[in-house]
């Protein structure tokens, strides 16, 4: 019995911690899609970008992966606006001829980035090795006669608390200065944006770097506790459009509470069913989003807060 | 101060304004009064830059404005407060005045000009934090002529700020409206509610399908048999 309690309750807790930075993935998506009205396949694989570049700076100068969160950054918010205003903006203006060619096109960036880090990276699979990689606190340290043990990794939690802290600031950024509060008043009425200054075409592209901002800020969190190849986007770009779809299109909140609820599903479902479940368990919680609540955790959250 | 000269508006192939000419003078209220699809929101829509003119030339203190970006136009001095209010419903009342003073002179007096509001609409004070989405229709009007406020408008444009509110509501939009002329901004709204507009406008333009049928100030429209007959059901 006690044996069970403790791996429910070790579960739960990896499950958070994954939530987690799966909110962080979902919350750069969920913004690009409120702006923009496109999902951004191209997310992972903007992950990936900002992995290599934590990689190769902990390989070549030693810098911890932590740290690597202020370089990567910044750098996938200028590779996002550049890759917005150049070629994705462009495309939007045909948007009467084919309404979803946005969307393609940003597969195509996708399956561009992948293709260009196995040109330069190879195929192989990396990984950062941090000297803390395997230290954890464990339940008996603190409490001497506890009747389960648990543990938490200490590269998981370091990268938990640093994805808190990037959504504590993003929320700071959204509802506290003039371009927060208008990437939120161009999510929810372009025209009526317009019509009170707000530059859209800028935030359009401002938004899409702040997505890509955060992915790669989750990228530099995930490499301490995952591995690298150059494909691995694919797979994350899914766990983002799960979240967008579970969360509600486009609303952060919403994104945030799917981010852990995915993320406690994929958890438990690895350790009930096995390790290869995990994506059958996404694609299970993402048809349910999509049969028993289309509008996803944010239409309850409306309901509650405008009533309707 | 607002000059439309000989305008003509499309959607796609489908012409929706004919040759629309009328002025708006500094510190007027001026009223244009129509049907429903009479295109009148269309008229607001094209001088706010959101849509352009096929035809035309629309000049505000005398310098070309339809070609300028339409997110430039607030800084001008101009403030549209659109149909059905369009406000920002997931975010609270005093966010949605903020997205009012975005900008230029409006940005740097942006607390002086909310305390302004908040005199001059006291509900909005006590509301400050509610979500917009919350409010009262009656609320969510006061609201939207507040947000247009927060610009420092020369001009302030209002599309059918009576729409779906009781009549004790709509002579208090209208008051206010009166109250912010007197203050020296001036006004232009485009209206169904025939009879209290031309009440406290100046001058009013009647439009019907697309083309401007008839002008005058407000109380020869008032008396005016055709208007009589086609918008007040006397
Ligand atoms: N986006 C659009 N695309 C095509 N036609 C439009 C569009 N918007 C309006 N129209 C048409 O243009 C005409 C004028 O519409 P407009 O909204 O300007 O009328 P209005 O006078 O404001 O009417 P109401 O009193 O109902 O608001 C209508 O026939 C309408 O069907
Ligand atoms: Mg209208």
């Amino acid at each position: 019995m006690a044996a069970q309690v403790e791996l429910f309750l070790q579960t739960l807790i990896s499950g958070f911690l994954l939530g987690g930075l799966y909110a962080l993935i979902g919350l750069g998506m969920a913004l690009i899609m409120g702006v923009m009205r496109i999902i951004n396949l191209a997310h992972g694989d903007l992950m990936m970008v900002a992995m290599y570049v934590a990689y190769w700076l902990f390989t070549l100068f030693h810098i911890d992966p932590y740290l690597s969160v202020f370089v990567a950054t910044p750098l996938l918010f200028f590779l996002g606006v550049g890759l917005q205003k150049f070629l994705i903006n462009p495309v939007m203006k045909v948007e009467s001829i084919l309404p979803h060619n946005q969307v393609i096109l940003t597969v195509g960036i996708g399956m561009i980035l992948a293709n260009l880090a196995t040109v330069f990276f190879t195929s192989n699979y990396r990984s950062t090795p941090v000297s803390y990689a395997s230290k954890a606190w464990y339940l008996t340290d603190f409490w001497k006669n506890a009747p389960i043990e648990l543990s938490l990794s200490a590269p998981w939690s370091l990268s938990f608390l640093a994805a808190v802290i990037i959504t504590v600031a993003l929320w700071f950024f959204l509802t506290k200065t003039d371009t927060g509060k208008s990437i939120r008043a161009t999510a929810q009425d372009i025209d009526a944006a317009l019509l009170m200054g707000v530059n859209v075409g800028v935030m359009r592209a401002v938004t899409f770097g702040i997505g890509a901002a955060l992915v790669g800020g989750a990228g530099c969190l995930f490499i301490p506790i995952y591995y690298l190849y150059p494909s691995l986007g694919k797979q994350f770009t899914n766990v983002g459009f799960v979240i967008t779809v579970l969360g509600g299109m486009g609303s952060t909140e919403g994104a945030i509470i799917g981010g852990v609820i995915l993320g406690i599903f994929e958890s438990m479902t690895a350790t009930y069913l096995g390790m290869g479940w995990a994506p059958v368990g996404r694609f299970l919680i993402f048809v349910a989003a999509l049969v028993f609540l289309p509008g996803g955790v944010a239409s309850i959250l409306r309901k509650q807060r405008l009533g309707k | 101060m607002l000059e439309i000269k000989n305008i003509d508006v499309l959607y796609g192939d489908v012409q929706v304004i004919w040759g629309v000419s009328f002025e708006v003078k500094a510190k007027e209220i001026v009223a244009m009064i129509g049907a429903n699809g009479a295109g009148k929101s269309t008229i607001l829509r094209t001088i706010s830059g959101i849509l352009r003119p096929k035809m035309g030339e629309i000049l505000f203190e005398g310098k070309p404005i339809y070609k300028i970006d339409p997110f430039k136009l607030t800084e001008l001095g101009i403030a549209h407060v659109p149909e059905a209010r369009r406000l920002f419903v997931e975010m609270t009342v005093e966010e949605n005045l903020d997205m009012g003073s975005l900008r230029g002179e409006a940005r740097v007096r942006r607390e002086k000009t909310k305390a302004m509001v908040f005199e001059l609409l006291p509900r909005l004070r006590e509301r400050r934090r509610q979500l917009a989405g919350t409010l009262s229709g009656g609320e969510q009007q006061m609201l939207a002529v507040g947000r247009g406020l927060m610009s420092l408008p020369k001009l302030q444009m209002f599309d059918e700020p009576s729409l779906g509110l009781a009549p004790l509501l709509v002579r208090e939009v209208f008051h206010t409206i009166r109250k912010i002329n007197g203050e020296g901004t001036t006004v232009l709204i485009v209206e169904q509610n025939v009879k209290q507009t031309l009440l406290v406008a100046d001058r009013g333009y009647v439009l019907e399908t697309g083309k401007i049928t008839q002008q005058g100030t407000g109380q020869a429209l008032l008396g005016d048999e055709h208007v009589k007959t086609a918008y007040l059901g006397v």
